[in-house]
């Protein structure tokens, strides 16, 4: 890197990342031009209010997708917040760092496993057992939510963690010098403490969630309707855009991408809540 | 004057590094006692075995008896929060939690288990008052504890401790994050505190430990080098080691 100097390297660097950035806002912008016609042609309230979604007869009510989506992601929270707090400050408060030294980075491990291969075990383990224990079609909501909470959990486990190892040491030696027992201080001292960071974790979660696709296709049924029972099949917004998109053409495909410009509103507002909440943390200390 | 706190042949050891050689340190009951000496000798190490707060580090290694009203502290089988509750303690940083300064100095109470509102507010009042902060903060009592200047987020660690009623106070270098002003302050605070409690103090400001304690004990490499009178520590050292520090040709 000599050869370029250090402004040099600089220049490259930030025409790396600018180029990053312009093709992320090129696909923003792409989706949006594509969608937003279509949401204000059709009508902002029928399209996503109106339960009737037949593209052949130019019908494009994504209202059951957006239920679908809803309550699956709300059950996969379900599983996968508890799950992944408690497991978080666990490992932080209660077992040695030097183990959590290989801990941590298999759980990140974790996060890279391929949605195809979450959903394959959701198709050949979960849903056959929903199936005969709990009736129903086996593929569906209960299905997606405990894949996707399962899928979520390192995201939030990886930073929970994160967030409960920076909190000072000075506030769990005060606690624990006041009489405070282990648990009392990690309850009432440690995890308050690493409270922004542990609700963006979880939001982070979530947006993961509403956003995975594979895994959902394969557990979640596809059907296009309003779930009425945890076991009924359902399709959500982005299973709906993967299902469809290939042999959609016309009105049909516009509607698909304003189903995409759906999420991304969702997915950004989830994005700035989590980030609101590490500011707020960062603007107490 | 009667022993509070007896140390007796404390060995400790941090993996292989021994940081406390056969210490033996009495503190008297209602009376200030200070450790002075060189960075690293060994001072707040000495300070955190009496309340058992060097069990928080992976590999450390005590023998010796601490006694505390003449039972060792480091028996089988002893209540380690139940003692800290009997022995607190006072850190060189201020370390308020992120709470209110009414949660601050509540949470003794809480993690004792103490819900009765009326006593918690009681208790509250008590123990700021006690630290010289209830003039200044009784109407910010929900303010966020780190906003507090410096110097009263320290008083505010002393009130937290006082709610939980100690019989012993250890501080570490409790002015060293004060200007002057503030560190005479928590000075005049500690000469009123002795008359309730006993405290050790560990400082690394000779003229402090001059003012405020009756007896002081001198620490070399993990040694403890001469204890007396803090006057006559200051005046007339019988250790040529302890002449050289308070001379200041130590090194
Ligand atoms: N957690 C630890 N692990 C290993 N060694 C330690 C640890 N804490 C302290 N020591 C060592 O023990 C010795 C005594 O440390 P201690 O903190 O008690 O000194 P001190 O007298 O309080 O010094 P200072 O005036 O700088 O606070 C030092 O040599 C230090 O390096
Ligand atoms: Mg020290």
């Amino acid at each position: 890197m000599k050869f370029l100097g250090e402004k040099g390297v600089r220049r490259v660097l930030a025409g790396i990342a600018f180029s990053a950035i312009s093709a992320l806002l090129l696909i923003a912008l792409f989706i949006i031009k594509e969608g937003l016609p279509f949401i204000i042609s059709y009508g902002p309230i029928k399209f996503l209010l109106s339960s009737d979604w037949q593209p052949q007869a130019g019908k494009f009510g994504i209202w059951p997708m957006i239920v679908a989506s809803v309550w699956v992601t709300l059950g996969a929270m379900l599983v996968g917040a508890p799950l992944g707090v408690a497991c978080a400050v666990f490992l932080t408060e209660f077992v040695p760092r030097r183990v959590m030294g290989v801990i941590k980075p298999t759980i990140e491990l974790l996060a890279g496993i391929p949605s195809v291969v979450y959903g394959f075990m959701g198709v050949m383990v979960l849903a056959p057992l929903i199936r005969s224990q709990l009736g129903g079609p086996g593929l569906s909501v209960l299905a997606g939510a405990v894949i996707l909470g399962v899928m979520i959990l390192p995201t939030i486990i990886s930073i929970s963690i994160d967030s409960i190892q920076s909190v000072p040491n000075s506030y769990r030696e005060g606690s624990l010098a006041l009489g405070a027992t282990h648990w009392q201080t990690t309850y009432m001292v440690t995890v308050p403490a690493a409270k922004s960071g542990i609700i963006a974790a979880i939001i982070l979660g979530m947006g993961r969630a509403i956003g995975e696709t594979m895994a959902v296709i394969m557990v979640a049924g596809n059907a296009v309707k309003i779930p009425i029972s945890a076991l009924d099949s359902v399709r959500t917004l982005t299973a709906n855009i993967a299902l469809e998109m290939g042999y959609a053409t016309g009105q049909h495909r516009q509607a698909l991408f304003a189903t995409g410009v759906v999420l991304l509103v969702i997915i950004m507002i989830l994005n700035s809540l989590a980030g609101m909440s590490i500011r707020k943390k960062a603007g107490k200390r | 004057m009667n022993n509070k706190i007896e140390i007796k042949k404390l060995n400790l050891h941090y993996g292989k590094f021994q940081a406390l050689k056969a210490v033996d340190l009495p503190v008297g009951e209602n009376s200030i006692t200070a450790l002075i000496g060189p960075s690293g000798c060994g001072k707040s190490t000495l300070l955190r075995c009496i309340n058992r707060m060097n069990d928080l580090i992976a590999g450390v290694r005590i023998d010796g008896r601490v006694l505390l009203d003449g039972r060792n502290i480091y028996r089988h089988g002893l209540n380690v929060p139940e003692l800290r509750k009997r022995v607190g303690m006072v850190f060189q940083r201020p370390n308020p939690f992120p709470l209110s300064v009414y949660d601050n100095v509540a949470y003794g109470l809480k993690v004792a288990g103490i819900s009765d509102k009326d006593r918690i507010s009681q208790t509250v009042e008590g123990s700021l008052k006690g630290a010289w902060l209830w003039d200044n903060l009784k109407d910010r009592l929900d303010k966020p504890a780190l906003d507090l200047p410096l110097d009263q987020q320290q008083r505010l660690c002393i009130a937290r401790l006082l709610a939980v009623e100690p019989e012993v106070i250890l501080m570490d270098e409790p002015c060293s994050a004060l200007d002057p002003i503030a560190t005479m302050k928590v000075e005049e605070l500690m000469l009123e505190l002795r008359k309730k409690y006993t405290i050790a103090i560990v400082t690394h400001n000779m003229q402090q430990a001059a003012r405020v304690s009756e007896y002081s004990g001198y620490m070399l490499l993990g040694d403890m080098v001469e204890f007396d009178l803090t006057a006559n520590i200051f005046t007339n050292p019988k250790d040529s080691r302890t002449q050289d520090y308070i001379t200041g040709r130590y090194g």
